[in-house]
């Protein structure tokens, strides 16, 4: 038995005996997750080490029904006193509770087992033996890069540079258990420089991935730090207008972010989307097609089981504009009188909720330059603030920062304005998807351009 | 007290920590030489309660308990932590700690003493060690209210979270306090439905009290807030976009400073000289008219604490007085770069961080004008009744909020309610002109969660009604179109 297989076994034999004192205490369902972790995260600041942190934590969350009534449990106390006042506070809690007809654990004929689970690569020995000082000397390039990258760089937030190793196990009353484990990596590198009129300004690059290897170099992530940080200098504020918007990846997956938000059955079942009753029809422009891949091999939301056992499966969520599906964990599926997609996932605080793995806005086939080429005035969206978005309405406004786009090319860096429009009315406004998808991100887009937006500015 | 609920830390604990073993533990931790050590004990207990489609259909129960000890070398800090009490593994985090200031010759801790201050949250009867059907009762109430409201409320979700936060905080300078921190936060959401259109509404609140918070401000009147918020909002049109003037209302809008004015006055960021407010005390950062203050001392409020998460007892912070900057709101890192003393903000998420200078209650305080003279001066703008939430760039100040509830204004009245409206602006600009104060000072409800680096803390925000000479609106309707 291997180190990992020995850890697993461990924290599915602490998860087997949680369950069982459930059960014997009344419970007629149980279901533990059990968490382990490790990280160290260092930062520098200016040429020095800032802060050093390292730690390892357990914990175990429990939800238990008693009839269709519901009550979940959580503690980093796993002593036996602490186990004990887990199982009763949870069937003290589960009394209280009234009586949900649609509660319950999916069937038993759904659970997945050992033989059916993809090897998703997402575990890299070497993460956990980065030590303190490697950590630190990574973050110190990274940051040096930066301030050797243009003179205007004058002063740092500090670069962070971080390793975390984390296992799970869920183990249910239902006969599933099962774990799973990954690491991560990853350096961010956040330097500010002066600009006009004595403000500042950040900015910043990361890097992030599950294998060492993949991991950008730090040079390579403090450069880009830095073109990022002096390309807004001298920002300013546009006259309001209405005009097409190019939203580059980061702004773009922040977009798809929102919308994934109004597909997840939680949010359907409560009528809190505006997607309600819209599967089957038109949601987006005919170029849009979003997929959630829980089995890309180390991409950062993969998993081979979901927070309630079921099988890891590929959802298409929307294809060439229609929506398909909506993402669901067993409960919302009642709800609605559908079938689990495979989409729940399981709270460290034993709450079961759907949630997207790997959320994808596929790439298109122009580039990301055909875009700002074809765009003869417009705003090139870099960055977004703000949570203007209402998600039973669609209604959407942000504040923005980027380029304004002059005669199909970037010019003059522009901060401190919003951009507006209802979100259903904004995707199917898109009229070009780029080709720069990557899968640094666990929701990834594409660069893509909407033909006409609301700019509130001077 | 003696409930159920008690941290094994405590002196009657399973796990007592008594000034020998702290000083133990702080021997170790500075064994390599570093400068100063803390140790953080924490036991949380956190309870919430999910009252939905007319059922108490989840209730929830999380004990999370540790320890993380710093050790700081010059700027440099080592943290560490455990979240088991055996002397061998809190022993393990300091060494783990210490690591920081490798090589160097051990320090000698000073002798401890108890620090102790005034009590800011006398709660009768801390909430976890109620019945749980008195709080079901509570959102069996709301639930029933916003239904008897109108017809047009399709859903109702009523919420109620409550946690006790102990902790003990014990340093190398000898100082060593406890504190047991009470938190409740209720809250209803609703979706009204007319013609077709949907739309939600929410009023919630609480503070560092129990279950008393209800006999000031009953379930049943939330209920009705949310119910009207949302149907005002059926109504709600697009909301003009540009530049206008903007009146934030009392109490609520204070979110509006906490983010604009308040990050930025944070020490961190002007002991790294990455704020905009860096070395401008004594200058001019805003109007005239405006005062600014952090107190963590308002009773039962949700940003106060009796002691910060350093062991520092917290003292009310004057930051602009009249218009001029005073100074930041310190930790005991930034304290001593500036030669202050430090206040009282050093706080932290939890036993898993390392503390940072934070906010407790932020304010702006009352002016002169009356708040019908304000919103009569406005010929044509937006009035900023309920927020959202809000985001800012501390480096420059640029901020951005989004309004749940707000009006057009036209010729002096409140006319139009309107939807998606966001207002972005800057920081030390919106303070310059604002313009008018009202002297209807309030204290927002407690609803508010801080966010910094990752880590999440309790605060409460205050102020009164607002003019602000010239803001950008951020809604969908150009002007003239």
């Amino acid at each position: 038995m291997s180190k990992l297989e020995r850890e697993a076994k461990t924290l599915i034999d602490l998860g087997r005996s949680v369950v069982e004192q459930a059960i014997s205490a009344g419970a007629n369902v149980a279901e533990a997750g059990v968490h382990s972790g490790s990280h160290l995260s260092v930062k520098a600041r200016k040429h020095e080490p800032e802060l050093v942190e390292e730690a390892g934590s357990r914990a175990l969350g429990l939800r238990v029904m008693v009839g269709q009534r519901v009550a979940s449990t959580y503690t980093s106390d796993l002593s036996e006193s602490g186990k004990r006042t887990l199982v009763e506070d949870a069937l003290e809690l589960a009394q209280l509770s009234e009586p949900d007809e649609f509660a319950g654990p999916p069937d038993a004929s759904e659970l997945s087992s050992p033989a059916d689970w993809a090897d998703l690569d997402t575990f890299d020995d070497r993460i956990g033996e980065i030590s303190a000082d490697e950590a630190l000397a990574r973050a110190l390039r990274g940051e040096q890069a930066a301030f050797e990258f243009d003179p205007r760089v004058t002063n740092s937030e500090g670069a962070s540079f971080t390793r975390a190793r984390g296992m799970s196990a869920l183990v249910t009353s239902g006969g599933f258990a099962g774990s799973d484990y990954g690491t991560y990596a990853s350096i961010v590198v956040n330097p500010v420089a002066d600009d006009e009129g004595g403000k500042k300004r950040s900015g910043y690059h990361w890097s992030a991935s599950r294998h060492y290897g993949d991991l950008e170099d730090s040079e390579a992530v403090g450069r880009e730090a830095a073109r990022r940080t002096i390309a807004q200098l001298g920002a300013k504020k546009l006259a309001t207008q209405e005009l097409p918007v190019i939203f580059d990846k980061d702004a773009a997956r922040s977009i798809l972010g929102l919308f994934v938000g109004c597909v997840l059955g939680g949010s359907i079942w409560r009528k809190s989307s505006y997607l309600v009753e819209r599967t089957g029809t038109r949601v987006a422009s005919d170029l849009v097609s979003i997929v959630d891949d829980p089995l890309l091999p180390r991409a950062p939301g993969s998993r081979a089981f979901d927070g309630e056992g079921l099988i890891s499966r590929r959802n298409v969520v929307v294809e060439k504009g229609q929506l398909q599906t909506y993402l669901l964990d067993t409960y919302s599926a009642r709800k609605l009188g559908l079938k689990s997609t495979g989409s729940a996932s399981r709270s460290p605080s034993g709450g079961v909720s759907p949630s997207s793995t790997n959320l994808i806005l596929q790439a298109g086939s122009e580039t990301r330059e055909d875009l700002i080429k074809k765009t003869s005035h417009g705003l090139y969206v870099t960055h977004m603030m703000g949570f203007g978005f209402n998600a039973v309405t669609g209604d959407f406004s942000r504040g923005a920062s980027g380029f304004l786009i002059r005669a199909g090319e970037l010019a003059e860096p522009v901060s401190e304005v919003t951009i507006s429009l209802n979100l259903d009315e904004l995707l199917q406004r898109i009229d070009g998807v780029a080709d720069d998808l990557d899968h640094r991100t666990a929701v990834a887009s594409p660069t893509f351009r909407v033909s006409s937006m609301t700019l509130a500015g001077t | 007290m003696q409930g159920r609920y008690q941290a094994p830390f405590a002196e009657s604990g399973s796990h007592a920590i008594d000034s020998e073993i702290a000083g133990r533990l702080l021997r170790i931790a500075l064994d390599t030489g570093g400068d100063y050590a803390d140790l953080f004990f924490e036991y949380s207990v956190s309870g919430s309660y999910a009252y939905d489609e007319q059922i108490l259909k989840s209730a929830r129960r999380a004990v999370s308990m540790g320890l993380g000890v710093r050790v700081m070398k010059g700027d440099a800090t080592g943290y560490a932590y455990c979240e088991e009490l055996s002397f061998d593994a809190m022993k393990h985090a300091a060494i783990t700690a210490a690591q920081i200031a490798a090589g160097g010759k051990p320090v000698a801790p000073a002798a401890i003493s108890l620090r102790e201050g005034p009590n800011r949250y006398p709660v009768s009867s801390e909430s976890l060690e109620v019945d749980g059907a008195a709080k079901k009762a509570i959102l069996e109430r709301a639930d029933r209210a916003a239904r008897a409201a109108d017809s047009r409320v399709i859903r109702v979700d009523a919420s109620f979270a409550e946690n006790v936060r102990e902790i003990l905080v014990a340093n190398s300078l000898g100082h060593m306090a406890r504190d047991r921190q009470p938190l409740i936060r209720f809250g209803v959401r609703v979706i009204a439905e007319d013609g077709g259109k949907r739309q939600s509404g929410s009023s919630g609140g609480g503070g560092r009290m129990g279950l008393e918070y209800f006999e000031q401000t009953t379930p049943e009147w939330h209920a009705e807030q949310a119910v009207q918020q949302a149907l005002v909002m059926l109504d709600a049109r697009e909301a003009p976009a540009g530049e206008m003037e903007v009146v934030l209302g009392p109490g609520d809008s204070g979110i509006l400073l906490h983010e604009a004015v308040g990050h930025g006055l944070e020490a961190d960021f002007n002991r790294k000289k990455t704020s905009n407010y860096s070395d401008r005390v004594g200058e001019v950062v805003a109007s005239e008219l405006c005062t600014v203050v952090d107190d963590a001392s308002l009773e039962g409020s949700r940003g106060s604490i009796n002691v910060d998460d350093e062991g520092q007892l917290p003292t009310r912070s004057v930051l602009i007085e009249h218009g001029i900057l005073r100074g930041y709101m310190q930790d005991r890192h930034s304290a001593e770069f500036f030669g202050a003393s430090p206040d009282g903000h050093g706080r932290r998420q939890s036993f898993r961080s390392h503390p940072m200078p934070r906010m407790t209650n932020t304010m702006l305080l009352a002016g002169q004008d009356s708040p019908e003279d304000i919103i009569r001066s406005v010929s044509r703008g937006v009035y900023a009744k309920k927020f959202g939430g809000g985001q800012v760039d501390i480096s420059n100040g640029d901020f951005v909020f989004s309004l749940t509830e707000g009006y057009l204004i036209e010729d002096g009245k409140l006319t139009a309610p309107l939807k998606g409206v966001n207002l972005i602006g800057n920081g030390p600009d919106a303070m310059r002109k604002a313009v008018m104060l009202g002297h209807d000072f309030e204290v927002s409800d407690g609803i508010w969660t801080c966010g910094k680096d990752g880590q999440s803390v309790p605060v409460g925000v205050g102020c009164p009604t607002i003019k602000i000479a010239a803001m950008t609106v951020g809604g969908t309707q150009v002007s003239g179109a």
